[in-house]
């Protein structure tokens, strides 16, 4: 169940000679070009016999395995949103600043010349070491950083080569819905199915409405299992909602999983980000899931430093390894700079985790504060947002706000038209939720928008004044 | 604002300096958005361009030696590779064997193509041979990929280290190939900084926009800040082209004395380097030594070179790469008297491996 079948059987790592007598000690040799070639050899194979001649295609059109995966909400909407003029709580990209010590570490790692030359393919030596020392304190067990880690290309990359990896053609995958935009791509990319799972709710009267309101229900959960679901894609804290999975929501997965043998693919990038009242769980650490899972970590979450592109997976090896096949076959490795800088960033952290200084501390907090701002915000022009419990996005139904749609397209659904029409008159970018959403369930989030906070006061203080200033709601 | 996300396809002044740059060297007016994309290394370029554009049982002609993930990227896209070899032409006693020596036969390729051929792989220079394809040869490859429509990856990472004189020609700067081609590139090569991962691909949009929803799908951005400094590079070189203290001019210069270098050295033990004109690697013939020490310790029917290879490493103290991996497996046993050196070294390391050939040659 765990080996994908078809596209890497035959790519499977091989010790190759070379392993075992290569010392870059014995000539001084950098790992630059000699180095990595025999790191590239692991991979050889040999090939299937052809499959039958197919009616040939044109050859300048796309391979089978994108059709229809062209269009992309980011792509569209930050294009949108790239006139200064536009106060930008779209794209979930801070513009605060990430802390000093993390941009000096990094210049001081450029001037290094051994540091500017490639590094180990499956992540750099000190930062898989850092990583494995932070998280074992969270897995309470200790994380072989060679064989049970791997990083990169941001999570983004992680998500690519764990559904790259284990995922194979015919399966299924569960996605919970709204769902962060690339699972369903992916997925299906490696020519599975996503099968897919609303989150429910309804707001309650006289109380607010909080992300731990919607809810999977475990009866329908249960229906989406069968004999070909390969894994599910679990995402706490949740992006749109900020929704942190509770104790006994992870139990009810973690049960399925085990129950119908599925693997569990968990995106916990916003794991630091969670606010009072609540705590992120790890369903790794839930008994019979660290066998079937993959857990998946952002440095550009945790530093705010998004453009650095560094991402981790954690998991059993014998699922590892099959990630870090995808690697040898794609980027092969990640930049070096970046990931020194990140390990010392972290080694800086993980000394004073307990204290309030350390960023996995002080972030959180000064994002409540501004999550608290927001829902304020939101609520004073009548509007019903969803008070997320971690994660710096806030989503509301702003069918109450008055927008002249007259002039959009007709086949978008609303809160597409809402927005792009929002960016364009009212110079404020948000995003559709409906983007997060397959096209059954589009027309049941397409009044709700989302909106960024991990924005400088500035920036809120201008989003407060065009939402104050917009059109009287509608009682 | 560095530290964050970029636009997915490239960092706009990097589009911009590479559109500007290239866009002169094939002869082309490439607009930053369509026609150039940036990825993870030359490599993550290659991955996707197979994914993008290769098919379960389409056939990628890659030409031997090559550098290997070309075979297991046809393969994990579910494509079939056909190999077609350079072949070195015997020399002169005496005289060393050079890389413009080694060629395609002109039947033998045209025999490769069928009608299930989707591309063809072009590594040049060559790694690792350090070949130049010359014009002619470039045109033969052109004329056959135009006749059987078929598509072109051009990997030319060390374009801008080339010596004697000889120039580097690109593919897709030749009459109809524009359209039907792919070049890719690598800051890692082009600055000395492999560890950046920075590299990009140029082509006409119609097959570049396919690249563009792989990348969407895989990595959506390259990391910002080594985007950024590969961007004010080239800003530099273009402001200093031709003037002391011009990268661009400098390094192949220095390259180029230590090719030669390292082929006088080599020579002093009886290895016979074959001159490359491009790239960081020489290979070097070891026929010599498979005739007077055939049986070095190894498995049974593991190829001379790499018996050779770890023979050398523990008794000599030097350490190259066997050229039969960089071979199909039916054709490993034909090239298994080749090994490879890099010479893109420090005066320091060369100075080590002329110590270490002192004492083999005593």
């Amino acid at each position: 169940m765990f080996l994908t079948q078809r596209r890497l059987c035959s790519l499977g790592s091989r010790t190759k000679f070379l392993r075992t007598i290569y010392s870059s000690k014995i000539l001084g040799f950098s790992t630059s070009a000699v180095g990595i070639t025999y790191h590239r050899l692991t991979n050889y194979c040999t090939y299937s016999a052809m499959s039958p001649k197919k009616e040939m295609s044109l050859k300048f059109k796309n391979a089978k395995r994108i059709e229809g995966l062209d269009s992309n909400v980011w792509i569209e909407f930050t294009k949108l949103a790239a006139d200064p003029s536009v106060v930008n709580l779209g794209q979930g990209l801070p513009d605060i600043s990430p802390p000093s010590y993390v941009k000096e570490v990094l210049s001081k790692v450029a001037l290094m010349d051994s540091l500017n030359q490639y590094t180990r393919g499956f992540g750099h030596p000190s930062l898989v070491k850092a990583l494995s020392c932070l998280y074992e304190k969270l897995y309470q067990n200790q994380i072989n950083p060679d064989k049970e880690i791997l990083v990169t290309v941001g999570a983004y990359g992680s998500l690519f080569n764990a559904i790259q990896g284990l995922i194979d053609e015919g399966d299924e995958v569960i996605i919970m819905v709204p769902f962060y935009d690339c699972y369903e791509p992916m997925v299906r990319m490696a020519g599975a199915t996503p099968v897919f799972i609303p989150l429910r709710s309804k707001p309650v009267d006289g109380k607010k409405w909080s992300s731990s309101d919607w809810t999977l229900d475990p009866k329908e959960l249960e229906s989406k299992f069968n004999s070909k679901t390969k894994a599910i894609i679990l995402n706490t804290p949740h992006n749109p909602f900020g929704k942190v999975y509770t104790k006994e929501e992870l139990q009810v997965i973690a049960d399925l999983c085990i129950k119908y043998d599925t693997l569990c693919i968990s995106d916990e990038v916003y794991e630091w980000l969670v606010y009072t009242g609540n705590k992120h769980l790890k369903i790794a650490t839930f008994p019979g899931m660290w066998e079937r899972t993959v857990t998946i970590g952002s440095a550009g979450k945790t530093f705010s430093v998004t453009g650095w592109k560094l991402g981790w997976t954690i998991g059993p090896n014998h699922l590892i390894k099959h990630l870090q096949t995808v690697q040898q076959n794609t980027v092969y490795t990640c930049a070096t700079p970046l990931q020194e800088a990140l390990a010392q960033a972290f080694w800086i952290d993980i000394k004073r985790m307990d204290d309030p200084e350390c960023y996995f501390n002080s972030l959180p907090k000064e994002l409540e504060v501004k999550r608290d701002r927001m829902v304020h915000l939101l609520e004073s022009v009548g509007l019903k947002p969803i008070v997320p419990d971690g994660g710096y996005f806030i989503i509301a139904n702003v069918s109450s706000l008055d927008a002249d749609l007259s002039d959009m397209k007709n086949d978008e659904p609303y809160d597409y038209k809402f927005v792009k029409w929002m960016t364009k008159n009212k110079k404020l970018s948000a995003i559709p939720v409906s983007a997060f959403c397959n096209s059954e369930t589009k027309p049941q989030f397409e009044k709700f928008v989302r909106f960024c906070f991990i924005k400088k006061d500035s920036t809120l203080d201008a989003a407060e004044e065009i939402i104050k200033a917009w059109n009287k709601p509608k009682s | 604002m560095l530290n964050q996300y970029t636009m997915a396809f490239g960092y706009p002044p990097l589009t911009k300096i590479l559109a500007s740059f290239f866009g002169k060297l094939l002869g082309q007016e490439l607009d930053p958005l369509k026609n150039v994309l940036v990825t993870v290394g030359a490599y993550g370029a290659l991955f996707t361009a197979f994914q993008a554009l290769v098919d379960e049982g389409d056939e990628v002609i890659i030409i031997e030696p090559f550098f290997d993930c070309y075979e297991s990227m046809t393969l994990m896209a579910g494509g079939h590779p056909v190999f077609v070899s350079l072949k070195p032409s015997p020399t002169g006693d005496g005289d060393l064997d050079s890389s413009n020596n080694w060629q395609l036969d002109p039947t033998e390729l045209a025999s490769k193509f069928t009608s299930r051929t989707k591309a063809l792989v072009l590594n040049t220079p060559n790694n690792p041979l350090g070949k130049v394809f010359s014009k002619a040869e470039l045109e033969l490859v052109a004329s056959l990929c135009q006749q059987h429509d078929v598509l072109c990856f051009a990997d030319e990472v060390y374009q801008l280290l080339v010596y004697d004189g000889v120039q580097h020609i690109s593919i897709a700067s030749l009459p109809g190939m524009w359209d039907r081609t792919l070049t890719i590139s690598s800051a890692g090569k082009i600055f000395g900084a492999t560890g950046w991962k920075v590299g990009w691909v140029l082509g006409p949009n119609h097959i570049l926009r396919h690249l563009q929803t792989v990348h969407q799908n895989s990595v959506f951005h390259c990391p910002t800040q080594a985007q950024a400094a590969v961007a004010k590079s080239f800003e530099w070189e273009q402001l200093h082209m031709g003037q002391p203290g011009s990268y661009f001019a400098e390094f192949p210069k220095a390259m180029q004395r230590n090719r030669d270098h390292m082929i006088h050295s080599l020579q002093t033990v009886g290895l016979k380097p074959v001159v490359p004109h491009g790239g960081y690697f020489l290979i070097a013939d070891i026929s010599d030594f498979k005739s007077k020490m055939p049986d070095l310790p190894g498995a049974a029917e593991e190829p001379y070179d790499r018996r050779f290879v770890k023979w050398m490493i523990i008794n000599k103290g030097l350490m190259a790469i066997p050229v039969s991996i960089f071979y199909s497996v039916p054709h490993q046993k034909d090239f298994d008297h080749y090994i490879r050196f890099c010479f893109v070294k420090d005066e320091a390391t060369l100075q080590a491996m002329d110590e270490r050939l002192q004492k083999w040659k005593a």
